[in-house]
């Protein structure tokens, strides 16, 4: 099933405790620069995985082991969320 | 703790007439679930290759032709995924990855599936011989559908699906055992539905 | 104070039905009664859990339906292979309780005070939901920029709110194409949104207009990539995509 960022709106506010839709990342792989909200999303796996749009390349990979998230940002060169109150 | 919504049952049914062949935590489901990390490939037959990998270099390797000229059996098998859904009965077309082993002089105690799509998981040696494993081409008497991980996918059911890797064009032996996708992740490294191994120690 | 909303931790609060409204033969909107609701945004969403005796949990997301400072609801479709649609479309009815997390979302979201460019709202079936509450929002409002709604549909029996959009003011264009079956004497559109569609309502590329597209994957992908060819810098055009998420 693929979506896009919006749809783990609710998840990414659980791992970082603020809204990311809006937040900006560079893909580690392509240079690549978006909101999480416009990337690719793949949900339902046994994780989701959250793909640059442009190369297809892992940005984001989150699971839930015993109602812990593991986060892997790795394919992200820089994620920065928005400051704005 | 969570409140119990009234009325709401899910998906799942009793599996009457089952007994003993639901894993403990899963559920029966009649239809195939659909789950990836990632896009669909599509690669065509004539450049589809599946190898087995040795110290850094291809020890074997079988075209789509050659591989469907080995020998095949059909294989009826019950399949459990992580996520919950067990199904029963599933139907596959297979080639034993015995078969495909046997042609290569190793003595590997591991082995990590590598796919189209970039995808991994990891076996050790057991897991995939002795009759335990195969490379599956047909499912329910059809091509094996790409979104089901055609044209050929690992197909392992003693393990958790996620084990049964799609798009599967080869097997690295290796002499340690080196975590898959999900297993870096936190998944069980060997992943027994029967002692619910969903997790890294689980 | 629904913009400070954005950066709370959302925790799971226990929604009481105040009323269930049938759209369509398989759409029902759900209002909620939630004591702590801080408010929202138009186009954001909230995450339903449900829970079985057993303890079996199931999660979606629905788009707010409602606007600004109305109370929260949500438009269902029933899936008929769904899990939890046939749940809250059939069986849920007013005076249960449901656990809910929101307002969630910060990129597909309208805020009238803060945009003066012409909206281009683009939905395909149920991605019509939170282009409704910008819609509401809009008239809720009183701003009077120009909108054009593009709407399509399986059919005109299910196009959802239809009576509300068939009586939106001047300042509201909305054009329907109904793809699997038009009533007789039709005279709108027909068949799927490609481009020639796109370049006949929408708005042309230099009044600056902001465009919201929402349904499932491949419509919304049309919608965007066919917008960009028209000149719509990709900025401009905020896209949601919608799909069944049970795994099934």
């Amino acid at each position: 099933m693929e979506l896009d960022g919006n749809a783990i709106a609710g998840l990414l506010n659980d791992v970082f405790s603020t809204e990311m839709t809006t937040a900006v990342g560079t893909c580690a792989a392509c240079g690549a620069i978006s909101q999480v909200a416009e990337c690719v999303v793949y949900l339902n796996a046994p994780g989701t995985v959250v793909r640059c749009r442009n190369c297809l390349g892992t940005l984001m990979v989150i699971t839930q082991i015993r109602s812990m998230n593991c986060v892997d940002l790795r394919g992200l060169a820089w994620l920065e969320a928005r400051q704005d109150a | 703790m969570s409140r119990i919504t009234r009325g709401f049952h899910g998906r799942r049914r009793e599996p009457a007439g089952a007994e003993g062949r639901v894993p403990p935590g899963q559920y029966l489901t009649d239809d195939f679930p659909v789950l990836s990390a990632g896009p669909t490939p599509h690669t065509p037959l004539d450049r589809w290759t599946f190898s087995i990998r040795q110290d850094g270099a291809t020890a074997r390797s079988w075209s789509w032709e050659e591989m469907r000229a080995l020998p095949a059996e059909t294989v009826t098998a019950d399949i459990h995924c992580v996520t919950r859904w067990s199904k029963l009965d599933t139907r596959w077309q297979a080639v034993s990855v015995d078969t495909l082993l046997d042609q290569v002089d190793h003595d590997a105690s591991f082995v990590l599936a590598f796919c189209d799509g970039g995808y991994t998981t990891n076996l050790p040696l057991e897991a995939v011989t002795g009759g335990r494993a195969w490379l599956a081409y047909e499912y329910d008497g059809e091509p094996l559908e790409p979104e089901h991980g055609g044209p050929a996918r690992l197909l392992v059911p003693r393990l958790y699906f996620w084990k049964s890797a799609k798009w599967v064009r080869g097997l690295e032996l290796l002499d340690a055992d080196e975590p898959g996708f999900w297993e870096t992740y936190g998944y069980h490294n060997y992943g027994d539905p029967w002692r619910e191994q969903r997790y890294a120690g689980d | 104070m629904a913009g400070t909303a954005l950066r709370r931790r959302l925790t799971w609060q226990v929604a009481t039905v105040a009323a269930v409204a049938e759209e369509t033969a398989s759409v029902r909107t759900i209002a909620l009664d939630l004591p702590d609701w801080p408010g929202h945004l138009a186009g954001q969403h909230l995450d339903v859990r449900l829970t079985a005796e057993d303890g079996y949990r199931a999660e979606r997301s629905y788009s707010i339906a409602s606007a600004p400072g109305e109370a929260p609801a949500i438009t269902v479709e029933r899936l008929d292979d769904g899990e939890v649609s046939p749940y809250l479309t059939e069986e849920l009815r007013r005076g249960d309780e449901i656990e809910v997390r929101g307002p969630i979302g910060g990129y597909f979201v309208w805020e009238s005070a803060n945009d003066s460019s012409p909206l281009l709202l683009v939905a395909g079936g149920s991605g019509i939901v939170p282009l409704r509450s910008i819609l509401r929002h809009r008239d809720c409002s009183g701003s009077s920029l120009p909108a054009r709604l593009l709407y399509s549909a399986r059919s005109i029996a299910d196009v959802i709110y239809r009576a509300e959009l068939d009586d939106q003011g001047d300042g509201v264009t909305v054009i329907y194409t109904l793809t699997r079956e038009q009533p007789p004497g039709w005279t709108g559109h027909s068949g799927r949104v490609d481009d020639a569609l796109l370049a006949e309502v929408a708005w042309p590329a230099r009044r600056q207009p902001l465009a919201f597209a929402c349904g499932p994957t491949p419509f919304v992908e049309t919608v965007a990539a066919g917008l960009v060819r028209l000149g719509y810098p990709p900025a401009a055009v905020k896209t949601e995509r919608f799909g069944a998420t049970g795994g099934h």
